[in-house]
């Protein structure tokens, strides 16, 4: 074997702390090395051009590079010794820089370190043999979870792409938290206006099927042919004969049922449809409240129901769906603020949040857009808002800003000077994140135009005086002293966490999550929309805290990305997969046990039966490689002889 | 029972009452506090205010006593010194530390001390409530109380271990087993300017005074406290307040084990309510008279039944 060995300098990252030339002179050493240099940058142009010319010079069948984790680059090397005629894997890398230059300060033992990682790559190379992948065919239907704006967006991206969606939402209603909101900033735009029509595209478009109070349950397969089993959850009510007409919910007499649609500040009916604009506009009944349930005798909606349509025994229902892509939008819920104890801890009735402000300045919000204080209908005319409860608080956990309370905080302050023109608001921050187009120039016209008192200082107490009034005790960093503001009603700007059940839904997806729930992004800065796993793409606030317009750009994103996907006919495999040999096989079926993707089955060959694995299922985990007693199933790419050699060449060192 | 017991020294000046009635409500609970023999001052605000190590060194030297007297546990009726010894504790578990205090005290001190807590949280955890309310011959109800607890009893929550630093709720489980409505209050832990009613009378009086306002608009018959600078500051100074709120407030301001003694129907001497500044004749002619209403609204109701 010809092997040719490149060792990055990686500009000082690499050749910093680690005497490259050194290593390079010692690879020449190597049992089969034929050629080693030490480029400064080897994935710029000229560095792969270098090994591609190395190729043909030394009539290189082998490259390794020692460089960067190949997770950053393996893909990049590979298509470079494929271009230069060697299969992709008869490459190998040895990870320099974060397992050595960047943790390590003493260059002789850096040095000395890389040369042992070069020789192991050598060793392994030496045992490599080509892989050829398959190709298979691609599912081209997506499957959308979560009808927030990310979502709605995707789903018509890809429908008008040509793409079947399917779109799961857990709600009665897509629309997710922009349809509950008053207005937008910085426009002030009325949002149930703009996001009504895109809802309506997404019921009448021909590609999208919606699956509305559903929730995904189970999630298998891989990229290009995904299983999915949708729970439809029951709604008690036939939503193909439901006409939305409402007479069921003008009738139904369990009227103190919560209405989670207005966050809890009013009640509505134990059958319901969430507003006037949902999407699908069919009615649901809460089971927890109709007394159809609770005393088992009422039926007045059945009765007044001009289709007919009540169906009490009606129960969940398990759809299976096949698709070839999945786009994660599932948006963010408030963290839980009654742990602020010095704010009442949810005890005080005008201490509210600023969804629920939103749902009350909205004309289809409970109060019909007039701003009342929950304890006793009166309109307020000192508000107080308080940024940044649960955000940028290290002592509760959450260091994290959300992101666009700084904006939504200065809109609900403009609109309650246009709703109660004698009022005045006062707005407790920290500072003032306004970074978006457009968005510094409206936090100034709320403060100059509109006359709001920013006080730059936290809130330390809010209470009762006794007197019908709230007392809001807090601090001016910038006057140096303790300010106490009067108040009616305090809007609290609470910070928000991943949607309830997130962590749950990234299991299912095999995706990665943060402590605080949100999806993790394949990579920081250059796949944002991307995950670890093939084929699951992040669209929304469930990757993290993002405005509209950015929920919109990364839902057409994430439809950008399943569209290329589709683009191909087929997919190639990756063959780093395990193979049974059929001599060595005993046919126990541990494997079949084991395998956590149901990727190995027992097949019958000449009379005898043993283990097969499906090539397109398997994962290349290596479970069954460990499990096997008789060491009849390898892993291609890692098998024993790859890394017995390996270690061999570490021992003998 | 005995209990290793830490007075400080308010309890043997301005805070004489609290010890009095502390004492009482003990003894009829059968619980024997013990003082711990020479025991110094905890070096109290000028102390720590001043050097850290100094003011340990003061702690420690008590702690050492109630350690070489095998205490199991220290009790201490002031939330200054319980946060003065608590720290001084804590920060003896860094060796360059105790071995600088070990310096100041000419010599080593015990390895382990045991551990402090509050009076309060000592009967709560010898008794629980049921036992507390059958302890209770002359019951509170029909008063409304406002139980003020302070900035230091709950704070900081990691040293004090008194439930949630904000909202802490055990005077008020304790009055309540006396009969006692306990109202919301919003200022239980707010800060009544402490010390600072010396240097900077104004703002204690403007604390005290927002503390004794939210109380009257509650309506309540009294506030109840477990501290001696607060107690002192609500009460003795509750005219300077007035003065700055630009009101007369007459609100009595017991100690938590005054209003115990009362419940447990313990002679009102030996709880030293005469040595409270604003009366609380009010307060138990009141509740004098709630309780003979419903003495007689018992005897009425046994009258309908026979």
């Amino acid at each position: 074997m010809r092997i040719g060995v490149f060792v990055c300098h990686c500009g000082s990252n690499i050749g910093g702390t680690v005497d490259c030339a050194k290593v390079a002179e010692i690879a020449r050493t190597y049992p089969d090395v034929v050629y080693a240099d030490d480029p400064m940058y080897t994935c710029a142009e000229p560095g792969q051009a270098a090994i591609e010319a190395a190729i043909h010079e030394h009539k290189l069948d082998g490259v390794v590079v020692a460089s960067c984790s190949p997770r950053m680059h393996e893909p990049t090397f590979r298509r470079t010794v494929e271009r230069a005629g060697l299969n992709r894997y008869m490459l190998e890398m040895a990870n320099i820089r974060e397992h050595v230059s960047w943790i390590g300060r003493d260059k002789e033992a850096n040095t000395n370190k890389s040369a042992e990682l070069v020789l192991l790559a050598v060793e392994k190379l030496r045992n490599n043999r080509p892989l050829l992948a398959k190709s298979f065919d691609v599912n081209k239907r997506v499957l959308v979870i979560g009808g927030g704006v990310a979502g709605i967006q995707a789903a018509l991206d890809c429908a008008d792409g040509g793409v079947p969606v399917v779109l799961v939402e857990r709600d009665a209603t897509i629309g997710g938290k922009m349809a509950k909101l008053d207005k937008t900033f910085p426009t002030v735009d009325c949002s149930a206006c703009i996001l009504g029509p895109k809802m309506v595209d997404v019921a009448q478009h021909s590609n999208i099927t919606l699956y509305a109070y559903s929730e995904v349950e189970d999630i298998s397969g891989y990229v290009g042919n995904f299983t999915v089993k949708i729970r439809k959850r029951s709604t008690y009510v036939d939503w193909s004969l439901c006409t939305g007409c409402g007479a069921c919910t003008e009738k139904c007499p369990s009227k103190k049922t919560p209405d989670a649609f207005n966050e809890l500040i009013s009640n509505t009916t134990a059958i319901t449809i969430a507003f006037p604009q949902a999407i699908p506009k069919k009615a649901v009944i809460n089971a927890e409240h109709c007394r159809q349930f609770i005393k088992g005798k009422c039926g007045v909606c059945a009765k007044i129901c001009p289709t007919g349509a009540i169906k009490y025994d009606m129960e969940d229902e398990i759809i299976t769906e096949e698709v070839g892509s999945i786009v994660a939008a599932t948006g963010y819920d408030l963290m839980d603020w009654t742990v602020y104890q010095e704010y009442g801890g949810g005890a005080y009735p005008d201490v509210i949040t600023s969804l629920q402000y939103e749902r009350m300045l909205n004309a289809s919000g409970p109060t019909a857009g007039h701003i009342k204080r929950p304890s006793d209908g009166k309109e307020p005319k000192n508000i107080v808002f308080v940024q940044c409860v649960g955000s940028r608080d290290k002592s509760i956990g959450r260091p994290y800003c959300s992101g666009f309370c700084c904006m939504y905080t200065a809109k609900q302050a403009i609109l309650t000077k246009d709703h109660i023109p004698d009022s005045q608001s006062y707005v407790f921050y920290m500072d003032i994140r306004a970074a978006g187009k457009m968005y510094d120039e409206f936090t100034r016209r709320t403060m100059e135009e509109y006359g709001t008192e920013y006080i730059r200082g936290r809130v330390s107490q809010i209470y009762p005086d006794g007197q019908g009034q709230l007392v809001v005790m807090g601090v001016d960093t910038l006057m140096g002293q303790a300010i106490e503001v009067k108040a009616d009603l305090v809007v609290l700007a609470v910070g928000i966490e991943a949607s309830k059940g997130a962590p749950q839904l990234a299991e299912k997806l095999r995706i990665s999550y943060d402590s605080y729930g949100f999806f993790m992004e394949s990579h920081v800065k250059l796949k944002p929309v991307e995950t670890n796993t093939a084929g699951v793409y992040l669209a929304g606030v469930c990757q993290g805290t993002k405005d509209i317009p950015a929920s919109v750009a990364q839902g057409s994103a994430a439809a950008a990305k399943v569209l290329a996907l589709f683009a191909k006919d087929k997919l190639e495999s990756d063959p780093q997969i395990a193979q049974v040999d059929m001599r060595r096989c005993v046919n126990c079926g541990k494997c079949i046990q084991c395998c956590p993707f149901g990727a190995i089955k027992e097949v019958e060959i000449r009379g005898e039966g043993k283990a097969q694995v499906i090539e397109t299922v398997c994962q290349g985990c290596g479970l069954c490689t460990a499990t096997c007693p008789q060491g009849a199933i390898q892993l291609s790419h890692a098998t024993d002889n790859q890394i017995l050699a390996e270690v061999n060449a570490l021992c003998q060192l | 029972m005995n209990f290793a017991y830490y007075p400080g020294c308010s309890a043997r000046g301005s805070s004489k009452d609290y010890e009095m009635s502390t004492q009482a409500v003990c003894k009829a609970l059968d619980m024997n506090l013990v003082d711990i023999p020479d025991w110094n001052c905890c070096g109290s605000t000028p102390a720590h205010a001043v050097d850290t190590e100094l003011s340990a060194a003061l702690c420690v030297r008590n702690l050492d006593i109630a350690a070489q007297q095998q205490a199991e546990l220290l009790l201490t009726p002031c939330p200054s010194c319980l946060s003065n010894l608590k720290l001084a504790s804590k920060r003896m578990e860094d060796p360059a530390f105790r071995q600088r205090v070990d310096e100041l005290l000419d010599g080593p001190s015990a390895k382990a001390f045991p551990p402090v807590t509050s009076v309060m949280q000592g009967i709560a955890e010898a008794y629980d409530m049921e036992t507390i309310a059958a302890r209770v011959r002359k019951s509170l109800k029909g008063l409304r109380l406002a139980a003020y607890y302070g900035c230091l009893m709950s704070r900081p929550a990691e040293v004090m271990n008194f439930g949630d630093p904000e909202n802490p709720t055990l005077m008020e489980s304790m009055l309540a087993a006396c009969g006692a409505e306990m109202v919301d209050f919003p200022l239980k832990t707010a800060c009544c300017g402490a010390s600072f009613g010396i240097p900077e009378r104004v703002m204690t009086a403007r604390n005290s005074g927002r503390i004794l306002d939210l109380a009257t608009q509650l309506g309540v018959d009294a506030v109840i406290v477990a501290c001696p600078l607060c107690q002192m500051n609500l009460d003795l100074r509750q005219e300077q307040a007035s003065k700055e709120m630009g009101t007369a407030f007459r609100l009595p301001v017991l100690y938590f084990t005054q209003m115990m003694g009362i419940a447990f129907g313990l002679d009102h001497k030996e709880l030293g309510l005469n040595k409270l500044r604003v009366s609380p004749d009010g307060l138990i002619r009141k509740l004098d008279e709630l309780r003979r209403n419903s003495a007689a609204a018992d005897k009425a109701a046994e009258g309908g039944r026979s």
